[in-house]
């Protein structure tokens, strides 16, 4: 929360990595996504999505330079939905 | 707000929050695609390969460089450089409104396939086939939604910065608006490969 | 205190004339006050829905309307009194007047979305109004089940954008009040120096954030469904209903919460004012309010026990349903704690919150019976629920509503009201409500179902003595609405601190200026210690 105003300028070739790291793990979970790995195709895919999810994050959307407050509460938002979908599966498992 | 400085982390903080209600709203929705994968993961399977991968890479691959281009809006105004600010959102935008193309003909394919919401194909189709459809449109539809207010957003930053009300030190209007740009990006991020890719 | 005009005479833009120095008004105090006469408006007309179904109970057969009336009436009185009345209740009308105060600010941190966030709540009042004339009244109950939510010909509908558009509405108030607390929270007030209530609507707000998303997008579906009939939550096609339920009560059962953590931040300000004497446990309450808050955003299948949900998720959410008791009970210990060896002033608003300890632990209590899986299968649906229901929501949130009135009314409208008509009031109102919700209990444990307008002739007795509570009480909240509004005339100017509390509303003249404090606020290292207030008090004693 100290110093709001000291802004982090991102150069344009980071974000131009970045680009290139999402645009290459899109074709990778494209590739995974072809090839039959059973159950684990769709844990592939949405951990590939979490890498992805991550990179816009830190980077593109600048969570790595804000505040703590920001980067725990935007973890306790995800962990809260995660709570949410796992919790239905005490119900959905063991009907 | 109080002084004449406003408060630009106060403002950010704000939009953060209200992006976490984004994600929880999504979130609904991802709740009943866990269940009813885990239920009919065999059919969903099935009907995810009646997508078109190629026009949702396409698609992914769009508003992964609209995300770029904003991002590096933000770094442009930063630096001073209004014009090539400008340039980068109405780039973005011009993305934006692609995806939105693309998604036209994408569900008007479906629906002349006769899959669409209540459609007698799915109604009669084994279990959990309209579950996998009625999921797909309601998640891009609903997503489709938030492009389009993405685009009023950006479009208002646009307007900001040809007339000078955003600058190198008052820019959180287009933060925000980039943020908010992003979250649909994120969001897609999660669509495309559990409705295109599952196997 | 010098002489510095009110907010109620200092519009919060010079430009604004006549009403539109209401209606476009930016500040706080301003907002919290149209809260408060709209909410009081709805809870005036569900109070009468809720009067007009207990009448029709109090004979068996039919009486004053048939079944589907009597369905939609229950409907509104339910989504009426949720959506209407207690969720916004005591966080937009107390929470924005006092919040920013409490925390030395000016407003909020969003003036403009605030007032936006009024707007929203007015315009969800229309569209519930307006659903009663598109189809018939909804006659879903306000848990809005499928399937018949998606198949009654009613105007469920609009009932239910209603329902979305005030959840937008508490969900802006909500990052609004984060926003406020984190970024203009003075510099010298720590968090373990924030007032109880401005910790408690804290709490209150990030479930608000994090849980009413939920609720919107079901309603989404819910519509979605009426109107393109994708067939999500039929099983005709494979859907599950109760994935329904469980999106439903994922956001209504925190928003139990939302109604009740305010009310428990009332009384906490409550207490310790009128026993001089500093809250036992702040550190305490503070950690129970923000393990209610996890907590019981964890146990919202509790509602769900016979639904044919798996017996595994039974065990669970009843096992977490428990574990929601011990913070409750941690706050309840402390607030009697806090009247131990303290000196007791007795007024109104500690009447209130006394009411408010007993009645919310019968209503804390009954909740163990529903939540323990077993017994649960004996009262599910019964009138039992109902009771409790009514326990928790009308017996805590509604005294604490009714507390928090008496007690900030001076603060906000600068006059008193009659103490001994409030206390009339106030002891009409309990005996009204355990005459008019102990026999509901003890119906519903001898089999009586709810939302029926007609029952077995052996249930007669107990309804005609609810009937009897329900108009005692009805009388009550009349005579206090009446005393309240009469000491707007007639009553005493109060001074800036009527009560002798320590907080920093009270530091401020009553009603408060346009920007709250005249010069900047001293913040105590500890919000609620008496001493000062005690020496005051024995040095005017020997005057």
């Amino acid at each position: 929360m100290e110093s709001p105003n000291q802004e982090h300028i991102l150069s344009y070739t980071t974000l131009f990595g970045v680009l290139c790291i999402l645009l290459a793990l899109t074709a990778i979970t494209i590739g995974v996504s072809r090839i039959d790995l059973g159950v684990l195709n769709i844990w592939a895919a949405i951990l590939i999505a979490a890498c992805k999810a991550g990179f816009v994050l830190l980077f593109f959307m600048h969570l790595r330079y804000e505040t703590r407050l920001l980067q725990i509460t935007f973890v306790v938002t995800i962990g809260s939905l995660a709570i949410l979908i796992g919790f239905i599966f005490w119900d959905i498992s063991f009907r | 707000m109080n002084s004449s400085t406003p408060d630009k982390a106060g403002v950010k903080l704000g939009m953060w929050l209200f992006l976490y209600t984004e994600i929880m709203l999504f979130g609904g929705l991802f709740v009943l695609y866990a269940a009813y994968y885990s239920k009919y993961t065999s059919v969903f399977i099935e009907a995810g390969k009646s997508l078109d991968i190629t026009i949702g890479a396409l698609n992914t691959m769009i508003l992964l460089v609209s995300s770029f281009t904003v991002a590096s809006a933000i770094t442009a105004i930063q630096k001073k450089a209004r014009r090539s600010a400008a340039a980068l959102v109405g780039v973005s935008m011009v993305f934006g409104v692609l995806f939105l193309v693309n998604k036209y003909f994408e569900w008007g394919h479906k629906f002349e396939a006769g899959i669409y919401p209540g459609s007698p194909d799915l109604s009669d189709a084994e279990a959990g086939k309209s579950l996998f459809f009625g999921l797909y449109y309601l998640i891009t539809g609903l997503h489709g939604i938030h492009i389009i207010i993405g685009l009023i957003l950006l479009s208002i930053s646009l307007y900001f910065i040809t007339t000078k009300r955003i600058h190198e030190t008052q820019f959180v209007v287009l933060e925000n608006s980039g943020l908010y740009w992003h979250l649909v990006d994120l969001i897609w991020i999660f669509i495309f490969p559990l409705f295109y890719l599952i196997l | 205190m010098t002489d510095v005009p009110s907010y109620l005479k200092t519009p919060s833009s010079p430009n604004l004339k006549g009403i539109w120095v209401w209606l476009l008004t930016t500040d706080h105090k301003r907002i919290g006050v149209l809260y408060m006469i709209s909410i009081l408006f709805w809870f005036c007309i569900a109070v009468t829905l809720g009067l007009v179904i207990r009448t029709e109970l109090m004979a068996e057969g039919e009486t004053l309307m048939g079944s589907q009336t009597y369905n939609a009436v229950f409907t509104l009185h339910g989504v009426i009194m949720i959506f209407l009345f207690i969720i916004p209740g005591i966080p937009a009308i107390f929470g924005n007047f006092l919040l920013p105060i409490q925390i030395g600010s000016d407003d909020v941190f969003f003036p403009r979305l605030n007032l936006l966030s009024w707007y929203l709540y007015i315009f969800g009042g229309i569209l519930a109004v307006v659903s009663l004339f598109s189809g018939g009244p909804p006659d879903t109950g306000w848990t809005f089940y499928v399937p018949f939510s998606v198949q009654t010909e009613s105007g469920v509908t609009f009932t239910v954008l209603a329902a979305f558009i005030l959840g937008m509405s508490s969900m802006l108030t909500g990052i609004n009040f984060i926003t406020t607390i984190h970024r203009l929270r003075m510099k010298t007030m720590g968090w373990m120096q924030m007032p109880l209530f401005t910790w408690s609507l804290y709490a209150t707000a990030w479930v608000q954030l994090l849980a009413t998303p939920i609720l919107a997008i079901t309603l989404l579906i819910i519509v979605a469904e009426r109107i393109f009939g994708i067939g999500l939550f039929d099983p005709g096609r494979g859907g599950d209903p109760i994935l329904y339920q469980h999106l439903f009560w994922m956001y209504s059962h925190p928003a139990v919460y939302i109604m009740v953590l305010p009310a428990m931040g009332v009384i906490s300000e409550i207490m310790p004012v009128f026993s001089r004497k500093a809250i036992f446990g702040y550190k305490a309450i503070v950690y129970s309010t923000l393990a209610i808050a996890i907590a019981g955003s964890l146990v919202w299948a509790h509602h769900m026990f016979t639904s044919g949900m798996s017996d595994t998720a039974v065990f669970v959410f009843s096992l977490l349903t428990f574990v929601v008791a011990i913070p409750s009970a941690v706050k309840v210990f402390s607030w009697v704690s806090t009247m131990y060896k303290g000196s007791v002033l007795m007024t109104p608003p500690l009447f209130y919150a006394l009411c408010f300890i007993y009645l919310f632990s019968v209503g804390g209590l009954t909740g163990l019976v529903l939540g323990a899986a077993g017994t649960n299968i004996h009262v599910h649906d019964t009138h039992f629920v109902v009771g409790h229901f009514h326990f928790v929501m009308f017996g805590g949130a509604g005294f604490a509503f009714f507390a928090a009135l008496h007690f900030w009314w001076p603060k906000i409208f600068g006059r008193m009201y009659n103490f001994r008509k409030a206390y009339r009031a106030a002891i009409l109102i309990t005996i009204g409500f355990i005459v008019h919700y102990m026999p509901m209990l003890i119906l519903g444990l001898q089999g009586m179902p709810r939302r029926y307008y007609n029952y077995l002739p052996q249930f007669e007795a107990g309804n005609f003595f609810a009937g009897i509570g329900g108009f005692i009480m009805v009388a009550g909240i009349m005579l206090m609405l009446v005393n309240l509004v009469q000491g707007l005339r007639k009553g005493e100017p109060a001074v800036g601190d009527p009560w002798g509390g320590t907080t920093l509303e009270w530091s401020v003249p009553s009603p408060p200026p346009l920007h709250n404090f005249l010069d900047t606020p001293r913040v105590k290292s500890y919000p609620y210690d008496f001493t000062d207030i005690m020496k005051q008090q024995a040095g005017s004693k020997k005057v």
